[in-house]
């Protein structure tokens, strides 16, 4: 069983700073969905709201259908994992799973058959009778998504479970949850600031900033076409360049620098306001004669050899700083600092944006 | 000690072993072992002190167990030793003390720990804490004056109709303990009030929210997980305030009547009236005993350990 | 979401702070009462003559002179007991730590009555021993404070072996490396880390002393201390000069406790603008 989300034009006010600023947002029954947003944005408080721990300023939060004001967060279908997990130290493994099924009343025979089946679903067998001091941080991500599972929620909500986890650990227990997801159907809203995370995981990415939700997408879409400045700059690394647009035509623009005159695809909020151009480093190219279009000279700097890739910084003449990517497939020569070469990019891989945030919708 | 003189070197280590050892030797064990000796001693005038008669003997116990007069406990009457009903009294009234500033701290302790607003937590404590700060005698006398039979808490039941005439609350009212027990309660619940709070709030406030957040009704979340993780601070507690109570004088003195004495007062009237410090010691030790029994029972009944209480 | 069981919560909080505060109320109201008994019922009217009394009376200032003087003596024999036994049972371990720290922590939970027994029993009978009659061995106030240091330097103990725990003793090792000596590494490094423990455990010891009432009963001889003196007062006919004494120590802990909260709130002011400006 799994539930959609709607939050219909939801605000929370903490006195009078605006936590969570007019957040509308569907999230499909089944889906994995991830708020990602720096510290202070806002999703921590979407997903207390959610659970039913704060309740929203404005607007509705609705569960499968239905309206959850005033409802208690025992009495929504949703299950919280917490950053620090808040498992009871004083009760051991099966107690701690099965206790969401000890407070309706059911038998012991059967929370503990439950709590050894779901021990088994999160790849935990026969660590039931442990303290949850004896357990490795992994063990205990475990099972507090067992814990949350036992209540058979239709939305599962977890708030940062893995960022206490060393990066090894972390990337094998992302592909874990993912899996556990698909397995159980339950609708996963996942909450982080890990962008790498957010896009390895989801179905769907809402990128928060300052209380507003600013994009959501498919993490493709998230990484490929952001829509603003923010989104572009917290998702990935950019070469930022400033100046104004000239001529529009079919979704590109020209685009007028200190540097030169460039041409790239207009972003579809790029109004009137101020703007910038974004090009991620993986899509610049080194060449030793300028290329046709969107060419710049520059001269390289430091050159950092990072194992899959090779990061070549560069300054242009005026001293702007530029960073290229370049793949390491194993023959990818590496040019020599005070190098005198050419800067490129294709217009379809460059976007003209608004510059930072801007209201969403 | 190899660590210590490693650290520290051989002189300040001499110091620390010297100034330690005068404590626990000079002032701790050496002063119960005194009192431990003296106890099998008898009562003799100066002269006859190291003299014949002066030789040990367990009389001064045999005192605990002597005057048998008529007691009824619960319903039930039987013969006991008067000095023996009067210990069992304090160790059953000082219980019942106990569990009483347990009921009313603990919901509060909770407040102050998980409820209320931070910001106005500060200010709430600096109140509360404020008759801590008056001596404990005064504690007990501000009840001596509430009570008395023509005092304000008469006053106020008589003028709303509660009472028809005023009562004597220092004879008691339900037992004779009532008026003791009253201000046993009001001079020691600070004792009980701060390490609950303390074992509270080191709780952090997501395990209270996960078990809400799993279904969990308020009563059975304070059983399961506040509770449990709050038993070393019960604890302490629970002895601290039963040892108080057990232990006060000042309190029995103020507001007790001849028919409610406490075990200190017979200890007292032994040293400093009866001038017997012989019999005096006999009596101590008991109390001591009772008090260590109380202890070892507490850290057994809460699987705590000695660290846990002394705080 | 909570709303009901908050107002429940409040309502409860505020009848508690009553049930606390009101019985000060009653005592200090009857300290102005002009009626011979101490009470605030019946009211025969406003009279400052207990605060007259209370002043005029020798008796008090003896007691309080004395308190003050065993408070100060208390603190400074506990301190640096407490201090050493803290410094010494945080550097063993095992089986010798866990009753040493058992005698150690024991007086806190003994009851005031036998320890002011045993330490006059004690020194009473090692005065006897050694055929003296110096002054030491006889009841008397310095009894009290030996009585008042075997529990009160626990408590000085536990505040300093918290303090310690959380002392990295690399410090101390890097200072010996440098070539200082132990006792300068003790006075340079470990000392400045224990300070607020040992101020704390000097403040502790003070208030305990002057709170004492059990010890010093046994052990003071015929001399007074505030406690004693209010105690005797109580027995032997009250007068309200009690309750003059009482509205005097309220205001100066009111005043006290203010003066401390007010200092404390600017100071933390103070570092939030800090932080705020390094920001």
């Amino acid at each position: 069983m799994s539930a959609a989300i709607e939050l219909d034009n939801v605000c929370c006010d903490f006195g009078s700073f605006r936590a969570v600023d007019h957040v509308n947002v569907t999230i499909k029954a089944g889906e994995f969905f991830s708020f990602l947003g720096p510290s202070g944005c806002g999703k921590t408080t979407i997903l207390r709201m959610i659970s039913g721990f704060t309740e929203p300023s404005e607007g509705v939060i609705r569960i499968g259908g239905k309206d959850m004001k005033g409802q208690r967060p025992n009495q929504r279908p949703t299950a919280l994992i917490f950053q620090n997990l808040a498992l009871f130290p004083l009760m051991p493994v099966w107690e701690n799973i099965s206790f969401g099924l000890e407070v309706r009343g059911v038998d012991k025979a059967t929370r503990r058959a439950k709590a050894d089946e779901l021990l088994r679903l999160v790849d935990l067998p026969g660590a039931g009778d442990k303290m949850i001091a004896q357990l490795s941080g992994g063990q205990k991500q475990r099972v507090a998504i067992a814990r949350a599972l036992a209540v058979e929620p239709q939305v599962m909500l977890l708030d940062e479970p893995l960022s206490a986890l060393d990066l090894k650990l972390r990337q094998h227990m992302r592909a874990e949850l993912r899996a556990i997801q698909k397995r159980t159907g339950v609708t996963f809203i996942y909450i982080t600031h890990d962008q790498g995370e957010a896009l390895a995981m989801s179905d769907r990415v809402g990128v928060m900033s300052q209380g507003r939700l600013q994009q959501v997408a498919d993490p493709r879409d998230i990484y490929n076409n952001p829509v603003n400045g923010f989104v572009a700059s917290f998702v990935g690394e950019n070469n930022i360049l400033t100046g104004t647009v000239g001529q529009r035509s079919d979704g590109f623009a020209t685009f007028q620098t200190k540097l030169g005159t460039f041409r790239a695809r207009l972003g579809e909020k790029a109004g009137t306001g101020a703007v910038k151009l974004y090009v991620r480093p993986e899509h610049m190219r080194l060449s030793e004669a300028p290329a046709a279009e969107n060419s710049v000279p520059v001269t390289v700097g430091d050159v950092s050899f990072e194992g899959n890739f090779i990061a070549v910084m560069t300054a242009t003449d005026d001293g702007t700083q530029l960073v290229a990517e370049l793949r390491n497939d194993g023959a990818a020569t590496v040019p020599a600092p005070g190098t005198r070469l050419h800067m490129s990019f294709d217009a379809a891989r460059a976007s003209i944006l608004p510059d930072e945030t801007t209201a969403e919708g | 000690m190899q660590d210590l003189l490693r650290r520290y070197g051989t002189l300040l280590t001499a110091v620390f072993v010297i100034l330690t050892a005068f404590w626990l030797l000079a002032l701790v064990v050496l002063p119960n072992f005194t009192m431990l000796e003296s106890s099998f001693r008898p009562y003799l005038p100066v002269t006859e002190i190291g003299g014949p008669k002066d030789v040990y003997s367990f009389g001064n116990y045999l005192k605990f167990f002597a005057n048998s007069t008529d007691t009824s406990f619960l319903g039930m009457t039987f013969q006991m030793p008067i000095h023996m009903k009067i210990f069992f009294l304090t160790v059953w009234y000082s219980a019942i003390v106990t569990l009483v500033t347990f009921l009313i701290t603990y919901p509060l302790a909770y407040y102050l720990a998980k409820v209320v607003n931070p910001r106005t937590l500060p200010s709430l404590l600096l109140l509360i804490l404020i008759p801590l700060w008056v001596s404990e005698a005064l504690r007990a006398f501000a009840w001596y004056i509430i009570l008395t039979l023509n005092g304000p808490l008469n006053a106020v039941l008589v003028g709303i109709g509660i009472l028809d005439k005023p009562v004597r609350w220092q004879q008691g009212v339900v037992t004779p303990y009532d008026a003791i027990m009253i201000g046993l309660v009001y001079t020691y619940l600070f004792f009980m009030l701060f390490p609950i709070y303390n074992a509270i709030q080191s709780l952090d406030t997501n395990q209270i929210e996960a078990a809400e957040d799993l279904g969990s009704p308020w009563w059975r979340t304070h059983l399961r997980v506040i509770l449990p993780h709050a038993k070393p601070g019960i604890a302490s507690g629970c002895v601290m305030v039963f040892m108080l109570s057990a232990g006060s004088l000042l309190v029995p003195v103020q507001l007790g009547s001849p028919r409610s004495l406490w075990f200190t007062q017979t200890i007292q009237q032994w040293m400093l009236e009866a001038q017997d410090w012989n019999t005096g010691a006999a009596y101590s030790l008991l109390f001591l005993l009772l008090c260590i029994v109380f202890v070892f029972a507490v850290m057994r009944i809460f699987k705590v350990n000695l660290s846990d209480i002394a705080k | 979401m909570h709303k009901r069981r908050d107002i429940l919560f409040h309502l409860y909080m505020v009848l508690f702070l009553l049930y606390l505060l009101l019985p000060l109320v009653i005592m200090g109201g009857a300290a102005f009462n002009d009626n011979k008994l101490p009470s605030v019922y019946p009211w025969k009217g406003w009279t400052d003559r207990w605060f007259i009394d209370l002043w005029n009376d020798e008796r008090m200032w003896i007691a309080f002179r004395n308190t003050i003087l065993v408070a100060l003596a208390v603190a400074a024999l506990a301190v640096p007991i407490g201090t050493a036994a803290a410094i010494l049972i945080n550097s063993i371990s095992g089986k010798v730590r866990a009753s040493l720290y058992g005698l150690m922590v024991a007086p806190i939970l003994a009851p005031g009555a036998v320890i002011g027994i045993s330490t006059l029993l004690f020194w009473n009978k090692f005065g006897k021993a050694v055929g003296s009659d110096f002054i030491l061995f006889n009841p008397g106030l310095h009894l009290s404070v030996l009585g008042q240091v075997s529990y009160i330097a626990a408590f000085v103990m536990l505040l300093v072996l918290a303090r310690l725990q959380s002392f990295d003793e690399g410090l101390e090792e890097a200072a010996l490396d440098l070539g200082a000596t132990h006792a300068q590494t003790m006075r340079r490094i470990l000392l400045p880390h224990l300070y607020p423990a040992i101020f704390a455990g000097a403040a502790i010891a003070f208030f305990q002393s002057i709170e004492n009432f059990n010890v010093t009963l046994f052990t003071r001889g015929t001399s007074d201390t505030l406690t004693v003196y209010v105690f005797s007062k109580v027995r032997s006919g009250i007068t309200p000069t009690i309750n003059a004494l009482a509205v005097i120590l309220i205001l100066v802990t009111l005043v006290g406790t203010l003066t401390y909260e007010i200092v404390q709130r600017r100071r933390r002011a103070r570092e939030a603008a800090l932080e705020k400006a390094s920001d």
